[in-house]
């Protein structure tokens, strides 16, 4: 997390904001992942992860 | 630094979510099994001994129920069901880790499976303990308030405890406790909705042993998930420093 250059890539964005995107970008993909198995409503969706909302206790039926 | 993130939540994410899979197996789908025969029946209420299905047969004998399809029933069946539960449990541990690893990383402190294991215990209590508060976890054909506004309850409360275990126990001034606490109370006086009248057909001692199974399954799995990726991202760290910026 700082402003080296890594050999054979060079960092484009002031490297501080370059590190918050990725984090934020992580943390993102995380919640949407998140959100697919335990929340999201298509009928499919919820059949395929029923057992597991229910199992980890996120709001189902 | 992306890749590397992705890379050790993949890995705790997928071993914390498979063996948290086979607990999951062992423990808490038999009694979904066996509370769907409930879901299932009419309203009023069995008392013949045939028709009940004891915790022991649920335990013991984790098949899907032979009943006549029900509006709730799950077009999952037999192994096929086992297989699709590992990948949404796989699913919802890779993404909590993912979150878990971002807030570990941003935090600057140093990482070990170890102290990981303390946010493992953070990230329980904020998407565990604090929610089943408001909303135990429940077994199928239980009675409950509107799907979006447990939703949002739920949601609102993990943010919210989460918010407040990040003011009171990261470094800073006193008064980040005073707010942290109300924040971790604000859920709670607030209220989860709830239904206006009970109508589970499901017998308490099932309800009851699954509320703590379920707890105790994702304490366990949010330990586990969090020490792997404490031990995988400290790893990395001494195998590839150059890769950490």
């Amino acid at each position: 997390m700082n402003n080296q250059t890594i050999v054979g890539q060079t960092v484009a964005a002031p490297a501080i904001a370059h590190t918050r995107a990725k984090l934020s970008a992580a943390f993102l993909l995380g919640a949407a992942l998140v959100f697919l198995v335990g929340f999201a409503h298509p009928q499919a969706v919820h059949d395929a992860a029923h057992d597991t909302r229910h199992s980890m206790a996120f709001p189902c039926h | 630094m992306l890749n590397r993130i992705v890379l050790v939540a993949l890995l705790a994410g997928g071993l914390a979510g498979l063996a948290g899979s086979l607990l999951q197996q062992l423990t808490v789908v038999p009694l979904i099994l066996a509370a769907e025969v409930y879901e299932k029946a009419p309203l009023h209420h069995h008392h013949e001994m045939g028709s009940a299905v004891s915790m022991q047969d649920a335990t013991a004998a984790p098949q899907v129920p032979s009943a006549a399809p029900g509006p709730e029933e799950a077009p999952w069946r037999g192994y096929q069901r086992v297989a699709i539960t590992t990948v949404a449990t796989v699913g919802a541990a890779v993404g909590f880790s993912l979150m878990l690893l971002v807030l570990m990383i941003s935090s600057g402190d140093t990482l070990d499976w170890k102290r990981a294991l303390g946010w493992g215990a953070a990230g329980f209590v904020v998407c565990g303990l604090a929610p089943s508060m408001g909303l135990a976890p429940e077994l199928p054909g239980s009675s409950a308030a509107s799907l979006e506004t447990r939703q949002l309850w739920w949601v609102g409360t993990a943010i919210a405890t989460a918010a407040g275990l990040w003011l009171m126990l990261r470094p800073g001034a006193q008064w980040r406790i005073a707010v942290g606490v109300l924040l971790l109370l604000a859920p709670h006086v607030i209220g989860a909705p709830h239904p206006e009248a009970f109508a589970s057909n499901v017998p308490a001692e099932l309800a009851a042993a699954f509320t703590a199974r379920s707890l105790v399954l994702q304490a366990v799995l949010w330990l586990m998930m969090a020490g792997f990726a404490g031990y995988f991202w400290t790893r990395g760290e001494t195998a590839a420093p150059a890769r950490a910026a």
